[in-house]
């Protein structure tokens, strides 16, 4: 039995994956893509399309097209805005924390808190704190005179939900530069110390190189959830106002569910998904190659 | 270019030390003088790190005065002192071509651009680094790696000390030797004040010019290699130096002789009689073995080094080892030994006891 270097009963074992597999991921995204390539009539009437949906989506001339520029556009802009927030930010606040003692855990759990709470949660929150009227924030900034108006200005709108990403999102990056601050040896600050550097110097020479790995990895996780980003808008803005704040998610989910247009959405959810299949591949590639090239 | 004091330095991590137990360093005073190569050496946590932290600033002694000439330092952070160190792994700035990461401690104190090009040559030349000048420093082998740690230490020219925290730990052992011999040179050649820590009793007898031998806190013993080897003051010394160490025999010691079990070992000068625990040390390379003759002993087990043989033998139940003379060809089991009364040493509570000479 074990003789053999190949033995085909392994199959056998693996038999429940590939059926979860298959069940879990291959068959949806299969019926996406028979989506994209047909058109329907009305219930299973369905006739082939070919490439069409894909055509006009990309194609910016059209009606469906320029509505996809727009989104997509409207998506990295805003993932550029909370990356722009988050990281810098997020580095600054894992300096300060402390390094030992008993502060150190309660700042952990602090920091981390708001990563615990749902996004919807957080919309919903941040939708009756933004309010004019009666909330808070939108209240403060009211009576000091600001222009601010969630539903209807759409700076406003965007700041919002930038402010409730950085809100919500900025302890991920916080934690990962701290464990990547943490795992620096004391011998690099006292060598630095003896060489005389600035606290600069010890920031662009020591901590950001070391922290190169960490920030990788956290720029591709915040990416990735920035540009899926759905709840917040729909709770807070209701993706508006007008298209202000409507973003890849919103649309596809407004072509699919709102308008029934299940062909464009199944185009737009698969060129939605290879962009996020590509920016990942970049990311890995980038993080391998530094790891292959540093080895401290 | 000073000396430095060290005026009853102690410290303790705990706050409020109670016993000697809780001293990481035990009051100690020393002077090190200007142009010397000391080394410190002891077993792991014997506190000679802690020790050269305290002279570096990167510890505040709980208790003592340090000080740089007359200056007293004691409190002063790092970057006043004017120290360089080395620390027992390689810390170069990822960032950085080699040539930048040897001249980044002259560019932090905002020493001129020619300046600092002439001395980061003159260094790199000295630790045969100039081929690598150039590369980024990321790239580089542990070995490379270390040797720029060493330059950036010894780059500055107006440093009071170089202190040096197991430098050669993580150097394949042939290029050890090398680098030992490179920074003993290197020593001379920039006449600085070097303070190297090791546990490896041959790095530290091949280096130092003076080695203070440390153990539990304390510097047990300061002395050149040879008085090291020749008198140690306390068993600790000659059991840590040499290899193998001291022979230490339990012995009843009055006047001219010492009596171990029942044999009669002569001293070579006159002592009192002595209370508490007293034993006789003598290096092995002090007792010879003999065919006949001398005192009766049992042979265990013969060492052979090549250049020299041991014999462990048991002198009335007591373990001892001795050098096998080339005369002697074959070593049967039973022998004797002889001992060279000058160098028959006597401890009372592991401490050396001074002979008196008459």
């Amino acid at each position: 039995m074990m003789d053999k270097p190949w033995n085909n009963r392994a199959w056998i074992f693996i038999l429940p994956v590939l059926a979860l597999v298959l069940f879990c991921s291959i068959i949806p995204v299969m019926t996406v893509v028979n989506y994209s390539l047909q058109d329907s009539m009305g219930v299973n009437n369905f006739f082939w399309n070919g490439d069409s949906w894909f055509r006009d989506l990309l194609d910016p001339s059209t009606e469906i097209g320029a509505r996809f520029a727009d989104a997509l556009l409207r998506t990295f802009a805003f993932s550029f805005a909370a990356l722009a927030v988050e990281v810098p930010l997020g580095i600054a606040v894992a300096l300060c924390l402390p390094r030992r003692g008993w502060a150190v855990g309660i700042s952990l759990v602090i920091t981390a808190l708001p990563m615990l709470i749902p996004w919807n949660v957080v919309g919903t929150i941040w939708q009756i704190f933004a309010r004019q009227d009666i909330g808070l924030f939108g209240a403060t900034l009211t009576g000091l005179g600001l222009p601010y108006n969630v539903t209807q200005d759409s700076v406003s709108a965007w700041v919002t939900i930038v402010v409730i990403d950085v809100w919500h999102w900025t302890p991920l990056v916080i934690l990962l530069s701290y464990a990547g601050l943490r795992a620096i040896p004391d011998a690099y600050y006292q060598a630095a110390r003896i060489d005389g550097a600035s606290r600069w110097a010890v920031f662009v020479n020591i901590e950001l190189p070391k922290l190169r790995k960490v920030l990788v990895i956290a720029v591709l996780l915040r990416f990735m959830q920035t540009f899926m980003i759905y709840t917040e808008p729909v709770v807070v803005t209701g993706g508006g106002p007008g298209s202000a704040t409507t973003f890849l998610s919103i649309d596809l989910v407004k072509i699919a569910i709102g308008q029934v247009d299940v062909g464009s959405a199944a185009a737009m959810s698969l060129v939605y998904y290879i962009i996020i299949l590509t920016a990942c591949w970049i990311f890995f590639t980038v993080m391998t190659q530094l790891e292959r090239r540093g080895d401290t | 270019m000073t000396r430095i004091t060290l005026d009853g330095i102690a410290h303790a991590y705990t706050r409020h030390p109670r016993t000697e137990k809780d001293y990481a360093l035990r009051p100690l005073h020393h002077v090190w003088e200007q142009g010397m190569a000391y080394a410190l050496l002891g077993p792991s946590g014997c506190g000679k790190t802690t020790l050269l932290n305290i002279i570096s600033g990167l510890i505040i002694p709980s208790e003592g005065r340090l000080l740089f000439g007359d200056r007293d330092v004691t409190r002063l952070p790092t970057e006043q002192r004017n120290i360089a160190q080395v620390f027992q792994f390689p810390v170069i700035y990822d960032t950085m071509t080699v040539a930048e990461n040897l001249a980044f401690p002259l560019r932090n104190r905002k020493m001129p651009k020619a300046a600092i090009a002439a001395r980061v040559a003159e260094i790199a030349a000295m630790l045969e680094l100039t081929p690598d000048l150039d590369r980024r420093a990321r790239g580089l082998t542990a070995d490379a790696k270390q040797k720029i740690s060493l330059g950036r230490g010894l780059v500055r020219s107006d440093v009071s000390a170089v202190l040096f925290d197991e430098p050669l730990t993580v150097i394949d052992p042939a290029l050890k030797w090398e680098l030992r011999s490179k920074l003993k040179a290197v020593h001379r050649a920039l006449d600085l004040l070097m303070i190297y820590v090791t546990h490896d009793q041959t790095e530290a007898l091949t280096f130092a010019d003076r080695v203070v031998v440390m153990n539990e806190g304390q510097a047990v013993q300061i002395g050149t290699p040879e008085e090291l080897f020749e008198r140690p003051d306390h068993t600790f010394v000659g059991y840590f130096i040499g290899s193998p160490g001291m022979n230490f025999l339990p012995a009843l010691v009055d006047g001219r002789g010492a009596r171990v079990g029942g044999s009669e070992v002569p001293l070579g000068a006159f002592y009192p009689a002595l209370t508490g625990t007293v034993r006789i040390g003598v290096r092995p390379d002090f007792v010879t073995l003999t065919p006949g003759g001398g005192l009766k002993v049992q042979v265990r087990r013969v060492d052979d080094f090549g250049r020299k043989r041991l014999a462990h033998v048991s002198l009335d139940g007591l373990p001892l080892v001795a050098t096998v003379p080339d005369s002697m060809a074959s070593v049967g089991t039973d022998a004797g030994v002889a001992f060279d009364p000058a160098h028959v040493l006597v401890y009372q509570n592991d401490i050396r006891v001074e002979g008196i000479a008459e």
